[in-house]
């Protein structure tokens, strides 16, 4: 089938409207949130789960892979079609379907923002609990697909804990739905092999997400150090002494300077690391809890332990932490962030040898991270104008990976592979651990269709991907 | 061509989405901050033209700057727009275009023109022409002129005297009259000024004003707009006001923006940074000031729209609110998406008529939703444009600028002394 026919075809599937193929519409679809960059041929936003099998059966037919996009917030560049072909952005399937409080389940369509999720059902007393720092901008769908976390990981567990069930569309492009309602499903968990999958065995239509009761107390303390060695050992003796925050976040001193020279909240600007402890929970174990923490903060020399007072404070010391990625664009023109995670206890050791690689390599590293569940974001801050610079940072990143596995941790904790980990994802699988996962996303996707030369490596590595630095606009993520 | 440092500061990070009214409604990438900045960054690299579907793309945005809010690395989106622009030149069809190019080089630089014209429009409406028109207007046009309120008996000029404070004097301020407020809504300029002195201001409108530029700016025209900015600055900054008074949110923004605007000026660089730091919203100004508390009483359930330019562009939205609530009997419930565009956006409700009644529709619902009794927008695009939605879509609920409703508590036009 030719190109003309299947776009053709396209149009009559979603309208003309939304088939994108003029370079001045296309283009803006090249990137995520990283700053891999490929443009697609063709951009399709579906309305419903009858067009999205429609595209599939289409594409299909003229053979050309098909890359799911939400909210394009992703940071290794999953969203970036690879080998060009159809990028299928769900933005538009961004209806909630049903919300169900009995059950305590919600049914959404994958476009739906994150954080729209929480505001369908605050005023019911619910919450959706994974809450990655993009909330306010990524999709349900992008959570899926790369098993989303977020600063509340660390009590609530990942995406994968709150998704009960999800339809798919499959590569014959029939509909199917994975997993179910009730809390146990027999036979195989599909729905959980589903997600996490990067996009690479078919296409989320609807997922049934788990709602949470809002917590009767929360407490959430700011936590100021001198030192960064300190920090790391409380987020370790906290954990030791058995309370389990919410979230359990640190920020250094560079972040803390991003902050507050974009848009600033009240870090103290000289500190060298501040931890942000969230405790939530019945109204006394809270505050036995928040004492606690505190007295552990104190007891490792915290310069200075801060409870949010109000809401309002307490919004202010997250939306910090929040805006905190973003907020690095002030620091320098270009940013690579890193997603390695080491079990906890590893935090002071690996936080120096980040800042040892970050000296070795003459690079400046701020980080940002959930410190509770070893979930680490080492940025590493440079200019792609400054010849050599560039490749620095690509040996700097691998070198902090390398680390994190060497300290019996993994590759990433919550950003996915994409096409930019895949380079590394041979230290954490051997041949034998990726041949048996090539078969399994081949039960799915036999013609490898779905978000080709993702996640497995191949000989397409990140490094020539990348179009050159001369050419590449300042101030991306890489 | 384009070649701002505001550029390199974007990250991709994509935040700036969902608080995009173009992208919330057509959900297209293209359609929002971060897609724009992508094309813009495309185009300076000459990967693609600034083509006719490139200017659609820069077009279609509001200016409303909500992604400026929500951006965290402090990426100044309305300047990239504001370069874009200039490089694509005005929206529309050619005569759409000469239409705007005669607006903005001849008519808003001449209060004298500004003046014939409203005076022309005061007669067609109140000639029974207007409604007579109706039948051999193009139903567009008639739109257009329906969205007018009726043009008042006076306009409200400057003069050089200045007003006296009322009671203990505690400031020396000057005001824009500005185009707009001057000829469609005399009377809140007059409100304001009352205002300001009952908190203790004399107040200078000096006469050699003019227009503030905004509109210019904001589609492209910069040639005349500096022309526009160094009469004011002129005007205004050695008059020995300590600050510069303003009550419509676009001219304010524009006018904070004016020492960006003539950057590259030899002359007027330094003047106009100075300028831009004189330059206040008057709810702005009458927070920091501390307002006299108001004793009349207005019993009345209201709910405010942030004016973009105000919220997103000057970063006011605790002021007017504050001032609101201080109103004995006056309650303010908050609706859903208060600072987002409601679609008026300078003459943007004009040329993208689709987009700005999707925007006006949606936010009448919100309105409603609040069963308030009225709204309060303190700029006279949105007070159009909501005025026109509340009859148009319902609830007709009437619209007042915030300086009206201070001015009523304050008792109004009843002192004598005023």
């Amino acid at each position: 089938m030719s190109r003309d026919v299947l776009i053709r075809e396209l149009r009559q599937i979603v309208g003309d409207r939304y088939v994108l193929t003029e370079k001045e519409d296309v283009i803006v679809y090249e990137q995520d949130a990283s700053i891999l960059q490929v443009m697609p041929e063709v951009v399709v936003l579906p309305a419903d789960v009858g067009q999205v099998s429609a595209v599939v059966r289409a594409a299909r037919r003229a053979n050309v892979p098909i890359v799911p996009r939400g909210s394009g917030t992703g940071l290794a560049g999953g969203a970036v079609p690879a080998e060009g072909g159809i990028v299928l952005c769900l933005a538009r399937m961004n209806r909630i379907l049903e919300i169900d409080l009995k059950n305590r389940v919600a049914v959404v369509e994958p476009g739906v923002i994150n954080i729209d999720v929480t505001k369908a059902v605050t005023k019911q007393g619910f919450f959706y609990a994974p809450d990655p720092s993009s909330q306010a901008a990524c999709s349900i769908g992008g959570n899926v697909a790369n098993n989303s976390g977020g600063p509340h990981t660390l009590a609530y567990g990942v995406t994968t804990n709150h998704v009960l069930a999800v339809e798919a569309v499959l590569d014959d492009g029939q509909a199917v739905w994975l997993g179910g309602r009730v809390a146990d499903s027999p036979g195989y968990d599909l729905c959980g092999l589903f997600v996490g999958s990067e996009g690479t065995m078919g296409i989320v239509t609807k997922a049934a997400v788990r709602l949470m009761r809002t917590r009767e107390a929360v407490q959430t303390l700011l936590a100021v150090f001198d030192r960064m060695e300190p920090a790391t050992q409380t987020v370790v003796d906290i954990t030791a002494a058995g309370i389990i925050p919410a979230a359990l976040e640190m920020m250094d001193q560079l972040t803390i300077e991003a902050v507050e020279k974009g848009k600033p909240v009240g870090y103290p600007r000289d500190a060298a690391a501040v931890l942000l402890i969230e405790l939530e929970g019945v109204r006394e174990h809270t505050e036995r809890a928040a004492r606690l923490a505190e007295e552990i903060c104190s007891r490792n020399g915290a310069r200075q332990v801060r409870r949010a007072q109000s809401e309002a404070e307490r919004q202010l010391l997250w939306k910090g932490r929040k805006e905190a990625f973003g907020a690095l664009g002030a620091l320098a023109p270009n940013y690579y962030v890193q997603d390695g995670v080491v079990p906890r206890s590893r935090l002071p050791e690996i936080m120096r040898e980040v800042a040892e690689i970050g000296s070795r390599y003459r690079l400046r590293i701020a980080n940002v991270f959930h410190a509770g569940d070893g979930n680490l974001h080492p940025n590493i801050l440079f200019d792609m104008r400054v010849p050599g610079e560039l490749d620095r940072v690509i040996e700097a990143g691998a070198a902090i990976v390398k680390a994190c596995v060497a300290a019996g941790g993994s590759l990433t904790g919550e950003h996915g592979i994409g096409l930019e980990k895949k380079a590394y994802i041979g230290l954490l699988f051997n041949d034998d651990d990726l041949e048996a996962m090539a078969r399994m996303r081949r039960a799915f996707d036999p013609d490898g269709r779905f978000n080709p030369a993702k996640v497995f490596p191949t000989p397409i590595t990140c490094a020539e991907m990348r179009r050159q630095p001369a050419k590449i606009p300042a101030g991306l993520w890489i | 061509m384009i070649n701002i440092p505001e550029l390199d500061q974007c990250v991709h990070c994509g935040l700036c989405l969902n608080q995009c009214p173009t992208y919330r409604v057509l959900q297209l990438e293209p359609e929002s901050p971060r897609g724009r900045i992508h094309l813009v960054r495309a185009v300076t690299e000459g990967r693609i033209e600034a083509n006719e579907r490139f200017a659609e793309h820069i077009h279609l945005c509001l200016m409303c700057r909500a992604c400026e809010s929500a951006c965290p690395s402090g990426v100044r989106y309305g300047r990239i727009a504001e370069a874009a622009r200039a490089v694509v030149g005005p929206p529309g069809s050619p005569l759409a275009r000469a239409l705007e190019g005669f607006v903005f080089t001849r008519l808003l630089p001449s209060p004298l023109m500004l003046r014939a014209v409203a005076r022309l429009l005061r007669l067609y409406q109140r000639s029974g022409l207007q409604s007579m028109s109706r039948a051999f207007l193009p139903a567009r046009l008639y739109e257009m002129t329906a969205m007018l309120p009726p043009l008042p008996d006076r306009f409200f000029t400057p003069q050089d005297e200045p007003l006296p404070a009322r009671g203990e004097r505690r400031a020396h301020v000057a005001m824009l009259g500005g185009c707009v407020m001057s000829l469609l809504f005399a009377d809140i300029n007059e409100a304001t000024v009352r205002v300001l002195r009952r908190n203790g201001c004399d107040v200078l409108i000096p006469k050699a004003q003019g227009c503030c530029g905004a509109l210019n700016i904001h589609n492209g025209e910069t040639t005349m707009a500096k022309v526009m900015a160094r009469r004011n600055i002129d005007a205004f900054l050695d008059c020995g006001a300590e600050a510069v008074i303003v009550n419509a949110a676009g001219c304010g923004a524009a006018m904070k923006e004016y020492g960006h605007l003539l950057r590259d000026d030899p002359v007027y660089a330094e003047k106009a940074a100075r300028f831009a730091r004189l330059v206040k919203d008057a709810s702005e100004f009458l927070a920091a000031l501390g307002p006299v508390a108001p004793r009349g009483r207005i019993e009345m359930t209201v709910t405010y729209q942030d004016p973009c330019h105000l919220a997103h562009g000057q970063r006011v939205r605790a002021q007017p609110r504050a001032l609101l609530t201080a109103v004995p009997g006056l309650r303010l419930i908050e609706m859903e998406g208060s600072d987002r565009c409601c679609g008026s956006a300078g003459i943007y409700n004009l040329t993208h008529p689709e987009m700005s009644q999707e925007l006006l529709r949606e936010k009448m619902v919100s309105i409603a939703t609040t069963s308030a009794e009225a709204v309060v927008a303190p700029n006279p695009g949105c007070m159009l444009q909501l005025g026109y939605g509340a009859s148009r879509y319902g609830p007709p609920l009437p619209v007042f600028h915030l300086m009206e409703l201070l001015d009523r508590a304050y008792g109004g036009e009843a002192p004598p002394s005023i």
